[in-house]
C-alpha cells in the first residue's frame, strides 16, 4: 500500500476517485461483456459528456470560489440559440458562430458576475433567477423552435480529427498525439526533478517515477490505440480535444497563476484573502464570467452534436456538473477542489450511465443509482474528514508510513488542527 | 452597601438549602463559594486553584487584565465548560454542584449575560425573553400571557417598551435591559454580568448600574466583570482580582477602603520576569507619521471608532500600542491598512515624508506596510492552504512572471523563511492547519515579512501562544526593528508591551490617551491612561486619581 500511495502521489482523495473510476470501468467491463471498452463507445462516452465536462471545469472554479451557478444548462441553451439563428440569418460562418457565442456568453456572466460580485446577491439566488430568466429568452428568441446549425459548425460537437498519411490501420493523427503526449509527461517529470534535486528537496525515489511514468505512458497508449482503431473516419473527437486543451489551460491556471491562486484565497477564507491583498469582488466576477463563457463553449457542442438547437437543450445540466464537481473532490464550503478531479468525477458519472445503458437499465433506475453515488460519494469524505482522516487509503496506509517527517508532524498538537481540518463535516452539521 | 437588604424569595432558596448551610437565608452569608478551580486548555493552564466566595445580595465585581481568565471562571461556573473538564469544587446555595451545561446552571438559579448580547433581532422583546422558555401547552405558545408576562418583567428593568417591538429597532442599551428581563424571567438568583456597560454610553451605563443597585435591593446577587474600574468602585461590595489564572485577593469595598489605584495594584503586580531577549535599540528618524486620524463606524454612523488620532514611528522603533478591549486599536490599525474596517473621515499617513493614500490593502502593501491581524485562524491564514503558498500570498507579484508563478522560488523563499524562523514543520508542504499555534504565527509572519515592508504593525502577535514560541516571536519582532524597520506592537498584554516597546501610546475609546517612553511606562501608569475616559460622564475619579 505504501508503495502504491509513493506512486501515485499524496493527494489520496483525488487518488481513490481514480480507483473508483478504473474499477468501475473493469466492473462494466466484464458485466457487458467487452462492450464497455470498444473503440465506438469510447468515443462515444466523451461525444456524449464533453459539454458536462467543460461546465464542471468551470464550476469546480466556482465552487472553489464559495459559489454556486445554477444557471449554466439555461445559459447554454440560450447561447445555442442565439449561434443557430445568427449563423441561419446573419450568413455567420462557423467560426465567427463560435466567437459570437463566447461574446455572449461574456455578456450573460458580466451580468450575473455583476449582481454576484458588486452587489452582494448570494450566487445561488443570481443564478437561480439566470436559470429561469435564460431559459425563457432560449424559448422567446427560437419561438421554441429547433433551429438546425449547418455541417462544418456540427464539426466542434460531432467531428474526428481527419485521416492523414498512411494507411497504418489506427488513425495517424490521434497516435501521433498520444505518442507526443507520453513523451511530453516523460519529459516534464525528468525536468521538474532535476530542478528539484537542484533546489536540495526531498525528490522521490528514481523507481517510483519510472513505475509511475510506466503506468501513465501505458494507459495513454492504451487510449491512444482504442480510440485510433475505431471505425474508418471516426478517431479521437474534436470535442475531447477541445476539453484535453481546457483542461490543461485550466488546471495551469488554477494551479500556476496569481487569479489561480486568488481563487483558492477567497473559497479558503475570504477575510484573510482581503486582509492580504486579494481583491475578493474582482475574483468572484471573474469567476463568475468564466462559468458562463464555459457554459457557452458546452451550449455550441451540444448543439453541433446534435446538428440543432432546442427549447429544451441543456436541462439539468448544471446538476451533472455540480455532482461531477462534488464526487471531484471539492467542498461544499468553497477552498477545496481541482479540475482533474471535478473531470476525473464527471467521469465517473459517464462511465455509470454509459455502462447501465448498455446493459438496457432504464432512465429511472439509471437516475436513482446516479443519486446515491453521489450521496455515498461526498458523504464517505465527509464522514472521514470528521474523523480526521483524509479517506479510505489514506487511512489504510496511515499505519504504513515510513521515517522522520511523519512523526514530526503527529508530535505537533493534534487537537487543534484535527477539528479544524474538517470545514465540510462541520458546516454540514451545523446548518442541519 | 452592606446594609441588610431583602433577601431573595424564601421558597425557592429553602429548597436547596442542604444541611451544611448555616444561616443560609441571612443577607451577607456565603451564596457561591469556588474552591481550587483549576482549568487547563491544551497546552495552557487558564486557572489554577481559583477560589472565590460571594456573599447573598451583593454585587460582586472580578477584576483582572485581559486574558487573566475571568471568562474562563465564568464559564466553568455557568457550564459552559462542563463538570469533569476542571478541576474544583462549585458549592451554590449550600450545595456541591455539577453543571453539565447552560441549562443545568440556569434550573439552579445562575444566570450569565455575556458581551455579545445573545438576542436574535428580527424577533421581538417578548419573543427573545421567553426564548427556549416558552410559554406554551403542547408546543402551542399562549402568546396572551407571554406578552402580559413579559409587560411585567420590562416594568421591572424599567424598560418602556412595547414587547411586540422587534430587538433591532432597539438601542443597545436597551437590548442589554431586555437580557436582563430574560434572567429575570428564569428565577435568577446570581446574575452574572460580563461587561454590561462596555457598548454603553454614560447614561445608558449610569441606567444599568441603578438597575443592578435596585435588582441588589430586592435580593439578586450579581456578579459584574468589569474593565471600567470607576463603575466598579461606584457599585461593588466586593472585588475578588484574578491574575494569570489565579485568584490574587478579594477586597470588601466598604471595610478597606478601596480606591480605583489599589484595584490596578492588584491587578498588575507582577514582576517582569526576563523574558524577553536582549535587544538594543538603534532608533533613527520618524519615518511614518498619522495626523488626525478619524474613521467611523462600518455600520453605526455616528459612531467613530477613531478619534483624531496622531502617532508616529521612527525608523527601528518598536511601538506599543496600549488599550482595553474595545478600545479600538485593532480598528484604528485595519483603517490604516488599507481602509480594510470603517469608513474614512479624515486624518493624513505620511511616509517617508510624503503624503500617501491607501485606498485599498494592496496599496497598503505596495507602500510597504503589513499588517498581521489579531485572530489568526478567522483573519490571518487559510487554513486549508499549505506553508509555501501562504508564505508567499500576500505579494504573489514578487515570483511571477507574466501571470504565472514559478513555482522554484516560491519553494526557495518559504524554505528560507522557515529555517530562519524556524518553524517546526517537516517541510513547507505541510498544510497550516497542521501546524502549532506558534509555528502557524511564525507562517503568518514569513507571509508579511515576504512582503519587505517599512512598517510592521503586529495585532496581538502572541495571543494563544506558549511561552517558548513567545520567545522566540519577540527576539524576531526585535530582529525586524534592527533591520531599520519600524514596528507597531498592539497587545493586551502590558508585561509584553513594557518589555519590547520603546515608546508606548494609550488608546481608549477610540482616542489617543497619552505616550510614555520606556523608562516612563509601567503597568499602573498605562492602566491609568488607558482606562481615562475622552468624553461624558463620570470621569473625575480616574482623572484625581491620575
Amino acid at each position: 500500500m505504501d508503495k502504491v500511495k509513493k506512486i501515485f502521489g499524496g493527494d489520496t482523495r483525488q487518488l481513490g476517485m481514480i480507483f473508483a473510476l478504473v474499477a468501475l470501468i473493469i466492473f462494466f467491463q466484464i458485466w457487458t461483456d467487452g462492450l464497455t471498452l470498444t473503440p465506438d463507445n469510447v468515443i462515444n462516452i466523451f461525444q456524449q459528456n464533453s459539454y458536462i465536462l467543460v461546465l464542471a471545469i468551470g464550476m469546480v472554479l466556482v465552487i472553489i470560489a464559495g459559489h454556486i451557478d445554477l444557471s449554466v444548462g439555461s445559459v447554454a441553451a440560450f447561447v445555442g440559440i442565439c449561434v443557430a439563428i445568427a449563423m441561419r440569418d446573419w450568413g455567420l460562418s462557423w467560426w465567427m458562430g463560435i466567437l459570437f457565442g463566447l461574446a455572449i456568453g461574456a455578456l450573460v456572466g458580466a451580468w450575473q458576475g455583476m449582481w454576484t460580485a458588486y452587489v452582494g446577491i448570494p450566487a445561488f439566488i443570481v443564478t437561480l433567477s439566470g436559470m429561469l430568466l435564460f431559459r425563457g429568452a432560449n424559448q422567446y428568441v427560437g419561438k421554441s423552435n429547433s433551429v438546425p446549425v449547418s455541417e462544418d459548425f456540427q464539426v466542434i460537437g460531432g467531428g474526428y480529427l481527419p485521416e492523414v498519411g498512411p494507411d497504418t490501420g489506427y488513425n495517424n493523427l490521434t497516435v501521433l498525439i498520444g505518442l507526443l503526449l507520453a513523451i511530453g509527461i516523460v519529459v516534464g517529470s525528468l525536468r521538474s526533478r532535476r530542478a528539484l534535486v537542484k533546489l536540495g528537496a526531498d525528490v522521490e525515489e528514481a523507481w517510483v517515477m519510472w513505475v509511475r511514468l510506466g503506468l501513465i505512458c501505458a494507459a495513454i497508449i492504451g487510449a491512444t490505440l482504442l480510440f485510433g482503431s475505431g471505425r474508418p473516419g471516426t478517431s479521437f473527437p474534436i470535442s475531447g480535444i477541445i476539453l484535453a486543451v481546457l483542461v490543461l489551460v485550466y488546471g495551469f491556471i488554477s494551479n500556476r497563476t496569481v487569479i489561480g491562486r486568488h481563487i483558492y484565497a477567497v473559497g479558503g477564507n475570504r477575510h484573510a484573502a482581503e486582509l492580504s491583498g486579494v481583491k475578493s469582488k474582482k475574483v468572484n466576477f471573474l469567476v463568475m464570467m468564466n462559468m458562463s463563457i464555459l457554459a457557452a463553449l458546452a451550449g455550441m457542442i451540444f448543439v453541433a452534436r446534435s446538428t440543432a438547437s432546442g427549447p429544451s437543450d441543456g436541462v439539468g445540466w448544471e446538476l451533472d456538473a455540480i455532482a461531477a464537481v462534488f464526487i471531484g473532490g471539492a467542498a461544499v464550503t468553497g477552498g477545496v477542489g481541482t479540475v482533474v478531479g471535478s473531470i476525473v468525477g464527471g467521469l465517473v458519472m459517464a462511465v455509470l450511465n454509459n455502462g447501465l445503458q448498455l446493459k438496457g437499465i432504464g432512465a429511472d433506475a439509471t437516475q436513482m443509482i446516479k443519486g446515491l453515488v453521489l450521496l455515498v460519494a461526498v458523504a464517505f469524505d465527509v464522514y472521514n474528514k470528521s474523523q480526521g482522516r483524509v479517506s479510505l487509503l489514506g487511512m489504510l496506509t496511515r499505519n504504513f508510513r515510513r521515517g522522520g517527517s511523519d512523526d514530526d508532524s503527529s508530535a505537533l498538537p493534534p487537537p487543534s488542527a484535527a477539528t479544524e481540518t474538517t470545514p465540510v463535516s462541520e458546516t454540514i452539521r451545523q446548518s442541519s | 452597601m452592606s446594609d441588610p437588604s431583602i433577601p431573595a424569595p424564601g421558597s425557592s432558596a429553602a429548597d436547596s438549602t442542604g444541611a451544611a448551610a448555616g444561616p443560609a437565608d441571612t443577607p451577607g452569608s456565603v451564596i457561591l463559594e469556588m474552591r481550587d478551580i483549576t482549568k487547563e486548555f491544551p497546552g495552557v493552564k487558564a486557572l489554577s486553584n481559583v477560589s472565590m466566595a460571594v456573599r447573598r445580595g451583593e454585587v460582586h465585581a472580578i477584576c483582572g487584565e485581559n486574558g487573566a481568565g475571568k471568562s474562563t471562571l465564568m464559564k466553568v461556573l455557568s457550564g459552559v465548560h462542563p463538570a469533569g473538564t476542571y478541576d474544583g469544587e462549585i458549592h451554590f446555595e449550600g450545595q456541591v454542584c455539577e453543571f453539565n451545561n447552560i441549562r443545568d446552571s440556569e434550573h439552579a438559579g445562575i444566570v450569565i449575560i455575556h458581551q455579545e448580547l445573545a438576542l436574535i433581532p428580527e424577533m421581538s422583546i417578548a419573543e427573545n425573553i421567553f426564548l427556549g422558555n416558552e410559554t406554551a401547552k403542547s408546543g402551542v405558545i399562549n402568546w396572551l400571557s407571554t406578552r402580559a408576562k413579559a409587560r411585567e418583567l420590562l416594568a421591572r428593568v424599567g424598560l418602556e417598551e412595547e414587547p411586540d417591538t422587534k430587538i433591532r429597532d432597539i438601542g443597545v442599551g436597551k437590548q442589554q435591559l431586555v437580557e436582563i428581563a430574560k434572567a429575570l424571567s428564569k428565577d435568577v438568583k446570581l446574575l452574572i454580568l460580563d461587561e454590561p456597560t462596555a457598548a454603553l454610553n454614560a447614561g445608558d451605563s449610569q441606567h444599568l448600574l441603578d438597575l443592578i443597585a435596585g435588582l441588589r435591593s430586592k435580593g439578586v446577587t450579581c456578579i459584574m466583570i468589569s474593565h471600567k474600574l470607576n463603575e466598579i468602585e461606584q457599585i461593588a461590595d466586593s472585588i475578588t482580582i484574578i491574575r494569570d489564572g489565579k485568584s490574587i485577593e478579594t477586597l470588601r469595598v466598604k471595610e478597606d477602603g478601596v480606591d480605583e489605584n489599589r484595584i490596578i495594584r492588584g491587578m498588575v503586580g507582577r514582576d517582569l520576569e526576563s523574558r524577553f531577549p536582549d535587544h538594543t535599540p538603534e532608533i533613527g528618524e520618524v519615518f511614518f507619521e498619522v495626523k488626525n486620524w478619524t474613521v467611523r463606524h462600518p455600520s453605526v454612523p455616528d459612531r467613530l471608532v477613531a478619534k483624531h488620532s496622531d502617532f508616529f514611528v521612527r525608523r527601528g522603533e518598536i511601538v506599543g500600542f496600549a488599550g482595553l478591549m474595545g478600545a479600538g486599536r485593532t480598528e484604528l490599525m485595519r483603517s490604516l491598512f488599507g481602509r480594510s474596517y470603517g469608513t474614512y473621515v479624515e486624518g493624513t499617513i505620511v511616509k517617508d515624508g510624503k503624503e500617501i493614500r491607501l485606498r485599498s490593502v494592496a496599496d497598503a502593501i505596495d507602500a510597504g506596510l503589513a499588517y498581521v491581524t489579531e485572530d489568526r485562524k478567522t483573519l490571518g491564514l487559510n487554513l486549508l492552504d499549505d506553508i509555501k503558498r501562504t508564505t508567499v500570498s500576500a505579494r504573489l507579484q514578487r515570483i511571477t512572471r507574466g501571470f504565472v508563478v514559478d513555482e522554484r522560488e516560491e519553494y526557495n523563499y518559504a524554505e528560507s523563511y522557515r529555517k530562519s524562523l524556524r518553524t517546526k514543520a517537516p517541510n513547507v508542504d505541510e498544510g497550516v492547519a497542521k501546524l502549532s499555534g506558534g509555528n502557524q504565527q511564525k507562517v503568518v509572519l514569513a507571509k508579511w515579512l515576504f512582503t519587505e515592508p517599512d512598517l510592521l504593525i503586529l495585532d496581538e502577535p502572541t495571543r494563544g501562544i506558549d511561552v517558548g514560541a513567545k520567545f522566540e516571536i519577540y527576539g524576531i519582532i526585535q530582529r525586524m526593528a534592527s533591520e531599520g524597520k519600524g514596528v507597531i506592537l498592539v497587545s493586551s498584554e502590558l508585561p509584553e508591551l513594557i518589555g519590547l516597546s520603546d515608546r508606548i501610546y494609550t488608546i481608549a475609546e477610540g482616542a489617543v490617551t497619552g505616550v510614555l517612553s520606556r523608562e516612563e511606562a509601567d503597568q499602573e501608569s498605562l492602566m491609568r491612561l488607558m482606562t481615562r475616559r475622552t468624553h461624558g460622564g463620570s470621569q473625575a475619579t480616574t482623572r484625581e486619581s491620575a
